[in-house]
């Protein structure tokens, strides 16, 4: 028997909603988390939007002692795990202690601690730095705060590639659940929005200026002009089927059906990039024609010519206009390692809910871009699965297909 | 299970004492130690003032201008691995289709030291919280996120299929070579670019492990302050380099008439879920993984020849892996011999792991076990054969490589020579 890896819960930390149903109140709204940034003066920088994670006080999340040892994104990061967890019903101590995974992504890792730490280092000698920046700035932080938190003590990874590697956590999810993890944590969160976060990234030239919180972030659109950063993202519960099932689990949000990922060929060599690959992998590896995808979630980066690449990828494979097409990122910003995380828990509660969110902003998409984009209000379903698409900057491409679990369905039903 | 095993084809190293994997297994074979006082710059006011430093000379190991500028010294040390170890698999251009060439590699702090120099410009020496963003430089971003290091190498080497920077701490590189294992055995990928690199010899990082009293502050005799398992250590020796492996599809590398080093034959990790620094003296769940690992190598503890310890020269490791090897491998782990390369390389963070594998590879090739230098005085109570000072020559066959890191990660890795992969 094949085994079946599921999605139980989700957590969501967004800047337009914390709590999976605030969330997807928001997104159905077309209720942006874009504004002003609040958490340093961004007045002297280039980029001054953002979104933010407001609706979020960490010790109401976070105990304590951890959130002195902690940066804010492990604080979101051990935040949206326990939501998961919560939602998907799932108590540690029911399950066996290797039989529980956590595997996250992180892009920036304890960006604004390491910015203060570093500061003490640099104005008052090696003695002023603290004694948690060891454990608080690298990359495997929130992994090893979850898998404290909650007793896991199964395999545990921390995967980097920017905005593809929270796909790339369930890929890794669905490796454990084959070799027999029960349970595993994925997804992820980062916070980059410090002055050196936000500086770091001005140089490459793909952040919008724009100071017009509406029009700033506009994928696929004819004003596009780069993207905004944002903070957050999503831990989802991926569980295998069978043992879901014989715990309790009546509804999971849905199935992990097919992923590829691949890398674009070195700059400068004249040929394609490698997001199509991607595509046609993920339906490959699902068994599935490009007919049965029923929602693209692009990676939407707005930037106008890696924009034309990804709609030409998704012209290709599935025929111009022929699939919705959406990108409620822009809501969010790219959130980078928990932006795909968050797109994958939204294309859930999307199957849950049959609606499809839209791509708030967008008014009119550039004659080059041959896709059916989803514009400002919710297209009804019905919807049963969903690509999700996600580019990592330097070259990373990861697509992952989510399909629904209904009482039709073989696999699931008893 | 398909039935495809993934095997080392070609390595790549730099490490502190040579560049190139036959200078670094010289230097290991010969027992010497690279640790001595820090070189780039000046440690006074720290308490830990140690490092085994690479002399490493980017230009004269063939980067250009252009790649010396956009490359983090990290990147520098993996793509120089990553190229001597494409050479040595023999490999040649167009050879494999580059999209069935995955990458997978670990850092456990990515760009750091680039991340460190450029602050201290953008914020003009620590003096600006609003740094200046004029002064940022075009690499900038790519110090930022630590997947610049997987994009160097998979540009280094023309890879096309899934590319991932694996960061769990001290456990990144052979979590990496792990995870690369696995991309080949799953049929994701037929060839893997996998090892893992650091370069964090820089302040903030000296800094963050003065901080919390783990390195060693024994300053004034630097070439022997690096004692795993010995009764005075005190801490282990901040290191820097890279590994790079190529593994590849066992089949398809014997019908291309490849040399193989060995098969990664078990993989596995597990977590203590106690607490992000601390170790339990059981050892409990590094015996886990070590369990599983053999399990899916499908050996016994009776064929291990050699364990490649984590040691790192803390006294909570040694004892702790000390008991994870007895709690594994009962009797055996009294009879084979367990050596620590950290004692003259240092610890190199995220990259040793991938190190460690090399020199397993390489030891399994000369069938000369690295000695463990610096252990004149064995800890009472860590009473295996840790190899002290001389290197020794034994039968390897199957080696066993553990790491241990920060986030209470536990990773075992089984290396299994060719004839034992032929089954």
């Amino acid at each position: 028997m094949t085994v079946m890896p599921v999605f139980t819960g989700i957590g969501v930390v967004a800047p337009n909603g914390c709590g999976a149903d605030a969330y997807w109140a928001a997104v159905l709204e077309g209720r942006s988390g874009i504004d002003r940034i609040t958490r340093f003066d961004a007045g002297g920088y280039p980029t001054r939007l953002a979104g933010e994670v407001r609706d979020f006080t960490a010790a109401d999340h976070v105990p304590s002692r951890l959130l002195v040892e902690t940066d804010r994104w492990t604080h979101l990061g051990l935040a949206a795990a326990a939501m998961a967890l919560d939602d998907a019903a799932a108590d540690p101590a029911a399950f066996s202690e290797y039989e529980m995974a956590v595997a996250t992504a992180s892009s920036s890792g304890g960006a604004e601690f390491g910015q203060r730490e570093i500061e003490h280092l640099w104005s008052r000698g090696p003695r002023h730095v603290g004694v948690y920046q060891s454990i608080a700035w690298f990359y495997a932080a929130t992994t090893g705060q979850i898998s404290i938190r909650h007793g896991m003590r199964g395999p545990c990874g921390v995967i980097a590639a920017e905005q593809a590697g929270g796909l790339d956590t369930v890929a890794q999810a669905r490796r454990l659940i084959r070799a027999g993890t029960r349970l595993a944590v994925v997804g992820g969160t980062d916070a980059s929005l410090s002055p050196y976060g936000l500086t770091t990234q001005l140089p490459t030239g793909l952040l919008s200026t724009s100071r017009d919180r509406t029009r700033a972030y506009l994928p696929f659109d004819i004003e596009a002009c780069g993207y905004l950063p944002g903070e957050g993202g999503a831990m989802l519960i991926v569980e295998d089927a069978g043992s879901a099932r014989s715990r309790g689990v009546e509804r999971p949000y849905g199935e992990v059906a097919g992923y590829a990922a691949t890398f674009d060929p070195r700059p400068g060599s004249g040929r394609s990039p490698g997001l199509r690959r991607a595509i046609e992998g993920a339906l490959a590896d699902a068994a599935l024609s490009p007919a049965d995808i029923d929602v693209v979630f692009a990676d939407a980066i707005a930037v106008p010519e890696l924009d034309t690449d990804e709609s030409a990828s998704i012209a290709a494979v599935f025929g111009p206009r022929r699939v919705p097409v959406t990108a409620p990122k822009t809501m969010t910003g790219r959130l980078y390692g928990g932006g795909s995380a968050l797109d994958l828990a939204t294309a859930l509660l999307m199957l849950r809910h049959q609606v499809i969110p839209p791509t708030v902003g967008v008014r009119e998409v550039a004659a080059q871009h041959e896709i059916d984009l989803v514009l400002s209000r919710p297209r009804p379903g019905p919807v049963r699965s969903a690509l999700i698409l996600a580019r990592g900057h330097g070259g990373f491409n990861s697509a992952l297909i989510v399909r629904a679990v209904t009482s039709s369905n073989t696999t699931w039903r008893t | 299970m398909s039935g495809r095993r993934a095997v080392i084809t070609g390595i790549g190293v730099c490490a502190p004492g040579g560049i190139g994997r036959k200078a670094f297994w010289e230097l290991l074979a010969a027992g010497r130690t690279a640790t001595r006082t820090i070189t780039f710059f000046d440690p006074a006011g720290f308490r830990s003032q140690m490092a085994a430093e690479c002399d490493f000379d980017p230009a004269a190991e063939g980067l250009t201008p252009q790649e010396i500028r956009r490359m983090d010294r990290a990147a520098q040390l993996a793509v120089v691995s990553a190229r001597e170890a494409w050479s040595d698999s023999g490999l040649g251009a167009g050879h494999v289709p580059a999209e069935r060439i995955g990458t997978s590699i670990g850092s456990a702090v990515g760009c750091t030291m680039g991340l460190e120099e450029e602050y201290v410009v953008v914020s003009d020496g620590g003096r600006r919280w609003l740094v200046d963003s004029g002064y940022a430089v075009p690499q900038l971003y790519g110090y930022l996120v630590p997947s610049t290091l997987a994009c160097e190498v998979a540009w280094a080497c023309g890879a096309e299929g899934p590319a991932a920077l694996i960061s769990t701490g001290c456990t990144s590189g052979l979590d990496a070579v792990g995870h690369g294992c696995q991309l080949i055995q799953e049929g994701s990928a037929d060839i893997v670019v996998a090892g893992a690199t650091d370069a964090p010899i820089s302040p903030i990082t000296v800094a963050c492990f003065d901080a919390i009293r783990a390195t060693s502050p024994n300053n004034g005799d630097p070439a022997h302050a690096s004692r795993p398992f010995d009764r005075r250590r005190d801490g282990f020796v901040l290191g820097e380099g890279a590994a790079i492996l190529v593994l590849e599809e066992l089949t398809a590398a014997r019908r291309r008439g490849a040399s193989v080093y060995c098969e990664i034959a078990g993989f596995s990790g597990r977590s203590n879920a106690f607490h992000m620094t601390g170790l339990k003296p059981d050892g409990r769940e590094m015996a886990e993984a070590i369990r599983v690992a053999m399990d899916q190598a499908r050996l016994n503890p009776g064929d291990v020849d050699y364990i490649n310890a984590h040691g790192s020269g803390t006294k909570q490791n040694d004892r702790h892996e000390t008991a994870a090897f007895k709690r594994s491998l009962g009797e055996r782990a009294r009879q084979v011999p367990v050596s620590s390369i950290k004692s003259m390389v240092g610890h190199s963070l995220g990259a040793i792991g991938s190190i460690e594998v090399a020199a397993c590879a390489l030891a399994m090739e000369h069938q000369v076990v690295p000695p463990t230098a610096n252990l004149h005085e064995p800890d009472p109570e860590c009473d295996l054969d840790y190899v002290p000072v001389t290197a020794r020559e034994h039968p390897i066959d199957v080696v066993l490589s553990v790491g241990s890191g920060f986030g209470g990660f536990q990773t075992a890795m089984v290396l299994a020579a060719p004839h034992k992969a032929d089954g």
